[in-house]
C-alpha cells in the first residue's frame, strides 16, 4: 500500500521533473574528489621508495610472499633453472597430491584428483593450472591463518564484530579492478600482489563462518560446561571449535571458491595461473581456448570443493570409525613410497616429468567448443536480438529514465522511503549514509543506471531460483540434472563466455544482466532449492492429503513456508549481480562498471574508477542492509 | 492416577523417616545452602524495580509499565547437609532462573546465595570458578553433553577442565559410568545412546567431580514417562548412596512428591509455600496450591501424623504402634487388619490414634473427589 | 601428524637424490644468459603489441641467449613495473604523454627507446558493406543523413557511436557535441566486444559505426573505412571540451625501463633497434589471431622469412 504511494508520488515527480538535476558527468571529466584521489596516488607512488613503513613492512610481505610462490612454482610448475622442468614434473605432483587427498579426504576423492589433474595435463593447461592451484592454496593458507582467529575474536566481541563486519563488507563488495591498482602500488605486479588481492576478497567467507558457527554452538552445552567452571580458553579449545569445526571447514570451502575466482582475475597484474589463457583468447575472440582454459578452472573448482567437503565429512566420521587403524596405516604407508616412487621417476625421466608429452585434447576440444559456438549463435543470433530489443524497450529503458532521469533528490527521497517501509529506521540511516557517499564522489547518475541494472537482473534471477529452485527441490532428479551446471556457472570465469554473449546479444545494457543472471542465478537457485527441500515432509504430506493439487502445494505451502530461504536468495542474488557489474561494463553494460574499468586502464582515470568502485560498495551495502531488515522484519512477522 | 511403589531398598522404615525428617530439620540450623532474599530482573534499568511497588505488580502490567520482568521475586530457603529440596513450579514461574542464580550462570539482581559458608554473590570469577569446579554440579534438561566426546571423555570433562591427571580422571570417570550403568558405553558417542543414557552420562559427568551440591535443571522433562520413572529411581539410590545434597527443578508434582525431602512451591517468581510433601498435600497454604495438589492420591502422601486424632474416652490402645511419619498407604494394612485402632508413637508419647475410618476416609476420598 | 612428517622427510631425502634419467642431461650448461640475463617484456592486451614482443623475445632469446619472460599487463600497471625492475620493455607505445611525464621526466624510472616503425591511427570506422551501399558517409558531414540507421536499443532516438575498449583514450563524447552530430557514444566496454561488434554487422550487413584503430589483426580481417573527421592540426585536442578535429596519428615508440637501459645488456640494444611495419606486424598478428599459431611459433615463422630485416636489428 505504502510502496504503490511512494511509486506513484515517483512518477508524478518523474513527469514533472525528468531531466532536471540528474547529476550526469562526461567520460573524461573528473570531480575534485576525483582528482585529489589521483594526485594521492601520485604522492603515494612518489614515497614509495623513500617511506620506511612501504620499504621494509610492505616490502618484507612482498618478498616473502613472491619468494614462496616462486619456490613453490619452482617445485611443481615451472622449469627450475637450469633444468627444463620442475624439480617435480607431473607425475610426481599427480602422486603427491593423490597421496595428501587420500590422506586427508578418502578413496573416491583420491580418483577425483588424479583425474583433474591429469586432465590439466591433457588439456593443455599443466602448468597454469598448478600455477593456480599455488596462488590459491597460499591465499588460503593466509587466509585461514589470519581468518579463524579473527572469526574467534568476533564471536566473542561486539565491538571486533562492529568493526570488522563493515570492512569484511567492503572487502567482498568491492570491485577487484578498482583495488588492482592500489594493490600493485603496494606490492608491484606479480604473485605477491595477486596473493594479496585473491585474500582480500577470500577472507571474508572464513571469517564470518566461522564467528556464525561458534556463536551457534548450542546454548545448552555452552552453560552446561560453564556450569563446570571452565574457564572461557577451556569453552573456546574444549567446547566451541570442536563443536563448530565443521562449520569452520564449510567456511575454509568457501574461501577456498572465493579464492579460486579471485586468483584467476589476478592475471590482469600478472598473477600466474589459468586466467592468463582465458584473457589471452579473450582479445582474439578464440572462444575455443577460453573455453578450455576455463573448462580447467571449472574442474579445479569441483575438485577442490568436493575434497574439501570429503575431508570435513571424513574428520567427523573418522574419528568414530570402528575400522582397524592399522590397515590405514598399512595404507598410507604404501601410498607414501608409490608417491616417492613416482617422485623419482619425475625427477629423473622426461616422460613422467614434462605434460606436453601427453597426449593432447584441449587443442581439438577447443576447435569443436569453437565451432559448435560459432553454430549456436549464427543460428539463434536473430532472435536472442529480438529477444534483447523488446525487453530493452519494454522494460530496461522506462525503468532507467524513472532512475536516471528524475531528480537526484527524488530518487534519494524514494530510495529512503523504501528503505524505511521495507527495513525501518536503521537500514534508513544506512541508506542515507550510503546516498551521501555515492553523492560525495560525483557519480550520481551512472550510480543510477547501474542500479537500474542490478535490479532488473535481481528480477529475472530471483524468476529463474524461484522455477528451477522449485523444480530441484521436488525432484532428485533435476537436481542431479542441474547441479553440475550451476556449478559451472558459479565457477567458469565470466571472460569465457563473454564472447558467446556477445555475439547472441550485442553490445547492450542487456548483454551486461545476461553476464550476471548466469553468475548470480546458481546462488540462488541453490538456496531456493534447498529451502524447498527443507519444508517439513509431514506439512507436504498434510496438504496432498487435504487434496491441493501441485501448484496448490508449491504455492499455498512450499514457497511460504521456504521465504527464509527466498529471501535469502534474493539478497544474495543482488549481491552476485552487484559483483559483475565490472564484467558488465565490458560488454556494454557501461555506467559504474564501464568507469572501474577505464580507471584501471588509464593514469588520468584512476580516481574516477576508484570513486566508482566506492559508489558500487556503498549501492551493495544499501542494498544488503535494505533486504536483511526486511527478511529479519517479515520472519518476525 | 497412580504411582509406583519404589523399589524395596528405598522404603524407608516408620522410624528411619521420623529420624530423618528430625535430623534434617536440625541440620538446617547450619544449612549448606543458604539463600535469602533473591531477585532477579530482566530488563534495561531493572535495578529501580526492587524495593518498589512496581515490584508487586503483575507480570503483564510491570512489563508494560517498564518494559521489565522479575524472574525471581524475594527468595529465601535453607538446605540442609544431605537433604533433597525440591522447587516446583509451572513453566514461567522462575523456577529455572533461580537455579541459575545459584552458581551465578545467570547474574541475580539482589540478595545473598551461600554455599557452605561461602558467600556466592560476592565471589570473584578464580572463586567462582572454583566453586564450580569442586563443589556445586548441574545435570541439565537437554543434557548439553558435548558431541565429539565419546562417554567416558564427557564424564571425565570436569576433572580435565580443573587439571587432574589423565590416568585419575579416567579411573574416576570410568567408576561414575559404572556407578550410572552405563558400563559397555565408555566409547559411544552422545548421538549413539537414548535419551534416558545420556542423561545418565550427565549425572555421571555431574558426581565426577564429587560435589556437595548437585543441582538438578528438570532433568528428566526431556524423557518418555517409562524413562523417567526409571531416572527417578535411579537419583533415589544414588541418593541412597552417596548421600548428596540435591536441589532439584521440576514442573511435575509427583516427581517432586517422590523425590523431595522438601517442597518450594513458586509462581510468578515468588514463593507460594515451602514445606514437607505431607505438609503441601495436607496443608496447601492457598487455592493455587490445593488446586495443583487435587489430583495427586492423598494416601500416598499424607502420613498418620494427618489423619490421627485424639483417642475417645473408652478406646482401646492395644492396636499396633506406628510412628507419625507412617505415609497412610503404608499403614493401611495393618490398620484395617487390627481389629484395634493404632497407636501413633514418637518415642514414649503417645501422640494420637487412628482406626479403620479414618484410613478409609483418605482412601474413599481420593476415589470420589 | 609425527607419522605425516617422518614420512614427508623420508620422501624428501628421495626427492633430493639424483637420478640417472635423461632430465640430467637435458638439462646441461645453461644457454647463454651470462650475458644478457632476464629480459622482462610487459605484454599489453592487444594481439599487434604481442607480435611485436614476440618477436622481439624469439630474436633475443635464440641469438642473444636472454632468459625471456613475458608479463601480461596493462599499459598503466606495466610502466609501474619499470620502477621496480618487474619490466624492462614496453615494446610498443600508443602516445601517453601523461606517463611519460611521470615515468620519464618526474621519476625517471623509464626512457624512450626511440619509434618502432609503426603508425597508430585511431578514429571512426564504418564495415566495407556500408561504404560499398553509401559511399558518401565517409565524410563526417554526412554523418547525421544516414543517424538514423545507427539507432539501437542502447542509444535511444539518437544514432549509436559504439565506444570502445576502456583503454583507449577517447574525445568522442566531445567530438558528438562540437561536430553537431545526432549521435550519442554508447561503451562496448572492451576490445573483443568491439571486434565482435563489427564483425557481426559485416555479416549481417547492420549498420555500425564506432572506434577503432590500425595496425590491428582484426582488419586483416574485416577491412574497415575510416571515416573523414575534421584533420588533425597540432594543438586542436589541447582541450578535451572543445575539440573537433580528427584524432593524431602516433608514432609508436618504445619505452625501457632506465635501469635495463643503463644495464649494458644487449637485449637492450636490439629493442633500441627494433623497427618495422604495420604491414610486418599485421602479417604476425594475422598468423596469431586468425590462424591460431602460437605467439612464439608465429614469431619464429616471420624471423625465418626475414632475416635481412632481423640482422638489421642485431648490428
Amino acid at each position: 500500500m505504502l510502496l504503490g504511494a511512494i511509486l506513484g508520488i515517483w512518477l508524478l515527480g518523474w513527469l514533472l521533473f525528468e531531466g532536471v538535476a540528474t547529476l550526469p558527468l562526461g567520460r573524461a571529466t573528473l570531480t575534485g574528489f576525483q582528482t585529489r584521489l589521483n594526485e594521492l596516488r601520485d604522492s603515494f607512488d612518489a614515497a614509495r621508495d623513500s617511506n620506511v613503513f612501504l620499504d621494509v613492512v610492505v616490502g618484507g610481505i612482498r618478498d616473502a610472499l613472491d619468494a614462496f610462490v616462486v619456490g613453490a612454482q619452482d617445485l611443481l610448475s615451472q622449469a627450475a633453472f637450469p633444468r627444463p622442468v620442475p624439480q617435480v614434473g607431473w607425475l610426481g605432483v599427480v602422486a603427491l597430491f593423490a597421496w595428501v587427498t587420500y590422506a586427508l579426504a578418502g578413496v573416491r576423492s583420491t580418483i577425483l584428483v588424479v583425474l583433474s589433474l591429469l586432465s590439466f595435463g591433457v588439456l593443455g593447461y599443466w602448468s597454469e593450472s598448478i600455477d593456480l592451484l599455488i596462488v590459491t592454496f597460499t591465499a588460503v593458507l593466509i587466509a585461514v591463518l589470519v581468518g579463524i582467529p579473527l572469526g574467534i575474536a568476533m564471536s566473542r566481541s561486539r565491538t571486533v564484530t562492529a568493526v570488522a563486519t563493515p570492512v569484511l563488507d567492503v572487502m567482498q563488495t568491492m570491485p577487484s579492478f578498482a583495488y588492482l591498482l592500489p594493490l600493485v602500488l603496494l606490492f608491484s605486479i606479480g604473485p605477491s600482489a595477486a596473493v594479496v588481492a585473491t585474500l582480500i576478497y577470500a577472507l571474508p567467507p572464513v571469517v564470518r563462518i566461522t564467528a556464525h558457527g561458534l556463536r551457534t554452538v548450542a546454548a545448552s552445552t555452552i552453560e552446561a560446561t560453564t556450569s563446570m567452571g571452565s574457564t572461557r580458553t577451556q569453552l573456546l579449545r574444549k567446547v566451541q571449535l570442536p563443536m563448530a569445526k565443521r562449520t569452520i571447514i564449510v567456511g575454509v570451502n568457501q574461501t577456498i571458491m572465493a579464492a579460486l575466482s579471485m586468483a584467476t582475475i589476478a592475471a590482469l597484474i600478472d598473477g600466474p595461473g589459468l586466467g592468463e589463457p582465458v584473457i589471452q583468447a579473450l582479445q582474439t575472440l578464440d572462444i575455443g581456448t577460453a573455453f578450455v582454459s576455463g573448462l580447467c578452472i571449472v574442474i579445479m573448482a569441483i575438485m577442490l570443493d568436493r575434497a574439501t567437503t570429503a575431508a570435513s565429512q571424513r574428520a567427523e566420521s573418522e574419528r568414530r570409525a570402528t575400522r582397524d587403524p592399522r590397515r590405514r596405516r598399512i595404507a598410507l604407508g604404501a601410498g607414501a613410497v608409490l608417491a616417492a616412487v613416482a617422485v623419482y621417476l619425475s625427477r629423473s625421466y622426461l616422460w613422467a616429468a614434462d605434460p606436453s608429452r601427453l597426449p593432447d585434447l584441449g587443442r581439438p576440444l577447443a576447435d569443436v567448443a569453437g565451432t559448435a559456438t560459432d553454430w549456436f549463435t549464427d543460428t539463434f543470433s536473430a532472435v536472442t536480438g529480438a529477444i534483447k530489443d523488446g525487453f530493452t524497450y519494454a522494460l530496461l529503458n522506462p525503468f532507467q529514465s524513472l532512475l536516471a532521469d528524475s531528480p537526484w533528490w527524488l530518487v534519494a527521497a524514494v530510495l529512503l522511503a523504501v528503505a524505511f517501509v521495507l527495513g525501518g529506521w536503521r537500514p534508513t540511516v544506512t541508506t542515507a549514509v550510503c546516498l551521501a557517499v555515492i553523492f560525495g564522489v560525483g557519480l550520481w547518475q551512472d550510480t543510477m543506471v547501474t542500479l537500474t541494472m542490478t535490479l532488473v537482473a535481481t528480477v529475472m534471477v530471483m524468476l529463474l531460483a524461484v522455477v528451477f529452485g522449485v523444480w530441484m527441490g521436488r525432484s532428485k532428479r533435476a537436481d542431479t540434472a542441474f547441479r553440475p551446471l550451476l556449478d559451472a556457472g558459479q565457477t567458469i570465469p565470466p571472460f569465457v563466455y563473454l564472447v558467446p554473449a556477445l555475439a547472441l546479444f550485442g553490445t547492450s545494457r542487456f548483454t551486461a544482466i545476461v553476464a550476471a543472471i548466469v553468475y548470480a542465478a546458481p546462488v540462488a537457485i541453490k538456496l531456493v532449492a534447498d529451502g524447498i527441500r527443507g519444508v517439513s515432509p509431514t506439512t507436504v504430506e498434510a496438504a496432498t492429503s487435504a487434496g491441493s493439487s501441485t501448484i496448490q502445494v508449491i504455492s499455498k505451502v512450499q514457497l511460504p513456508m521456504a521465504r527464509n530461504a527466498l529471501v535469502l536468495a534474493a539478497n544474495q542474488g543482488l549481491l552476485y549481480v552487484l559483483s559483475m557489474v565490472v564484467i558488465g561494463g565490458l560488454v556494454g553494460g557501461g555506467a559504474l562498471g564501464y568507469t572501474v574499468v577505464s580507471g584501471f586502464s588509464q593514469a588520468q582515470l584512476f580516481g574516477k574508477g576508484l570513486a566508482a568502485g566506492i559508489a558500487i560498495v556503498a549501492l551493495g551495502i544499501m542494498l544488503d542492509r535494505i533486504t536483511q531488515h526486511a527478511a529479519a522484519r517479515s520472519g518476525r512477522r | 492416577m497412580s504411582t509406583q511403589a519404589p523399589p524395596a531398598a528405598t522404603v524407608p522404615g516408620q522410624d528411619e523417616v521420623s529420624a530423618r525428617i528430625a535430623r534434617l530439620d536440625e541440620a538446617r540450623r547450619n544449612p549448606l545452602l543458604h539463600v535469602e532474599g533473591l531477585w532477579k530482573v530482566f530488563g534495561t534499568k531493572s535495578d529501580r524495580i526492587i524495593g518498589t511497588p512496581d515490584a508487586d505488580l503483575p507480570r503483564r502490567e510491570l512489563m508494560a509499565k517498564t518494559g521489565c520482568v522479575v524472574a525471581v521475586k524475594d527468595v529465601s530457603f535453607d538446605v540442609a547437609p544431605g537433604e533433597v529440596f525440591v522447587v516446583m513450579g509451572l513453566s514461567g514461574s522462575g523456577k529455572s532462573t533461580l537455579v541459575r542464580c545459584l552458581t551465578r550462570l545467570i547474574e541475580p539482581s539482589a540478595g545473598q546465595v551461600t554455599v557452605a559458608g561461602q558467600d556466592i554473590t560476592s565471589a570473584t570469577d578464580a572463586q567462582l570458578r572454583e566453586l564450580r569446579r569442586k563443589h556445586v554440579a548441574m545435570v541439565f534438561q537437554h543434557f548439553g553433553l558435548l558431541p565429539h566426546r565419546r562417554v567416558i571423555d564427557n564424564v571425565a570433562y570436569g576433572l580435565e577442565i580443573r587439571g587432574d591427571g589423565k590416568a585419575e580422571r579416567r579411573e574416576r570417570a570410568q567408576e561414575m559410568v559404572d556407578l550410572v550403568g552405563l558400563s559397555g558405553n565408555e566409547d559411544s558417542y552422545p548421538d549413539q545412546l537414548s535419551g534416558g543414557m545420556q542423561q545418565r552420562v550427565g549425572l555421571a559427568r555431574a558426581l565426577a567431580v564429587d560435589p556437595s551440591v548437585l543441582l538438578f535443571d528438570e532433568p528428566f522433562s526431556a524423557l518418555d514417562p517409562l524413562i523417567r520413572r526409571d531416572m527417578q529411581n535411579e537419583v533415589i539410590r544414588l541418593h541412597h548412596e552417596v548421600g548428596k545434597t540435591m536441589v532439584f527443578i521440576t514442573h511435575d508434582l509427583q516427581e517432586a512428591l517422590k523425590l523431595g525431602d522438601r517442597i518450594l512451591i513458586m509462581r510468578d517468581g515468588a514463593m507460594v509455600q515451602v514445606g514437607r510433601p505431607d505438609e503441601v498435600v495436607g496443608a496447601p497454604a492457598d487455592d493455587y496450591v490445593r488446586d495443583f495438589v487435587s489430583e495427586v492420591p492423598r494416601s500416598h502422601v499424607l502420613t498418620l501424623r494427618w489423619v490421627m486424632r485424639d483417642p475417645r474416652p473408652g478406646e482401646s490402645l492395644e492396636g499396633p504402634v506406628m510412628g507419625p511419619d507412617t505415609v497412610v498407604k503404608n499403614a493401611a494394612h495393618k490398620v484395617l487388619a487390627s481389629v484395634h485402632p493404632a497407636r501413633v508413637v514418637s518415642g514414649d508419647r503417645l501422640l494420637g490414634v487412628v482406626d479403620r475410618e479414618d484410613i478409609l476416609r483418605v482412601i474413599v476420598a481420593e476415589e470420589s473427589p | 601428524m609425527a607419522r605425516l612428517a617422518a614420512l614427508m622427510a623420508a620422501g624428501s631425502l628421495l626427492v633430493s637424490a639424483c637420478g640417472g634419467g635423461d632430465i640430467e642431461e637435458a638439462a646441461g650448461p645453461s644457454e647463454g644468459g651470462e650475458e644478457c640475463g632476464d629480459f622482462d617484456i610487459a605484454i599489453n592486451p592487444w594481439v599487434g603489441y604481442e607480435a611485436s614482443a614476440h618477436v622481439v623475445g624469439y630474436v633475443a632469446a635464440t641469438e642473444l641467449g636472454c632468459n625471456v619472460e613475458y608479463k601480461s599487463l596493462k599499459e598503466e600497471v606495466a610502466w609501474q613495473g619499470f620502477g621496480s625492475g618487474e619490466v624492462d620493455v614496453v615494446i610498443e607505445n600508443w602516445g601517453h604523454e601523461d606517463l611519460k611525464a611521470k615515468y620519464i621526466d618526474e621519476q625517471g624510472t623509464a626512457q624512450d627507446a626511440g619509434p618502432n616503425g609503426n603508425v597508430g591511427v585511431i578514429g571512426w570506422f564504418l564495415p566495407p558493406w556500408m561504404v560499398e551501399e553509401y559511399p558518401d558517409i565517409t565524410e563526417w558531414e554526412n554523418l547525421n543523413t544516414y543517424a538514423e540507421l545507427f539507432r539501437t536499443s542502447e542509444s535511444g532516438d539518437k544514432g549509436q557511436l559504439l565506444d570502445g575498449d576502456p583503454s583507449f583514450v577517447t574525445n568522442d563524447e566531445a567530438l558528438v557535441e562540437n561536430l553537431d552530430l545526432n549521435f550519442t557514444v554508447v561503451y562496448a566496454g572492451s576490445e573483443p566486444a568491439l571486434i565482435q561488434a563489427f564483425r557481426a554487422a559485416e555479416e549481417n550487413r547492420e549498420p555500425l559505426i564506432g572506434y577503432f584503430y590500425a595496425p590491428q589483426w582484426f582488419l586483416a580481417e574485416v577491412p574497415l573505412v575510416k571515416v573523414n573527421l575534421p584533420p588533425y592540426e597540432e594543438g586542436c585536442d589541447a582541450d578535451p571540451e572543445t575539440v573537433a578535429c580528427d584524432y593524431p596519428e602516433y608514432i609508436l615508440d618504445k619505452i625501457v625501463a632506465t635501469d635495463f637501459a643503463e644495464s649494458g645488456s644487449p637485449a637492450y640494444d636490439l629493442v633500441a633497434s627494433f623497427e618495422w611495419t604495420n604491414d610486418d606486424q599485421n602479417l604476425v598478428a594475422k598468423y596469431i589471431a586468425e590462424d591460431g599459431m602460437d605467439p612464439e611459433d608465429a614469431a619464429q615463422q616471420w624471423v625465418e622469412d626475414n632475416p635481412d630485416v632481423v640482422a638489421g636489428w642485431l648490428g
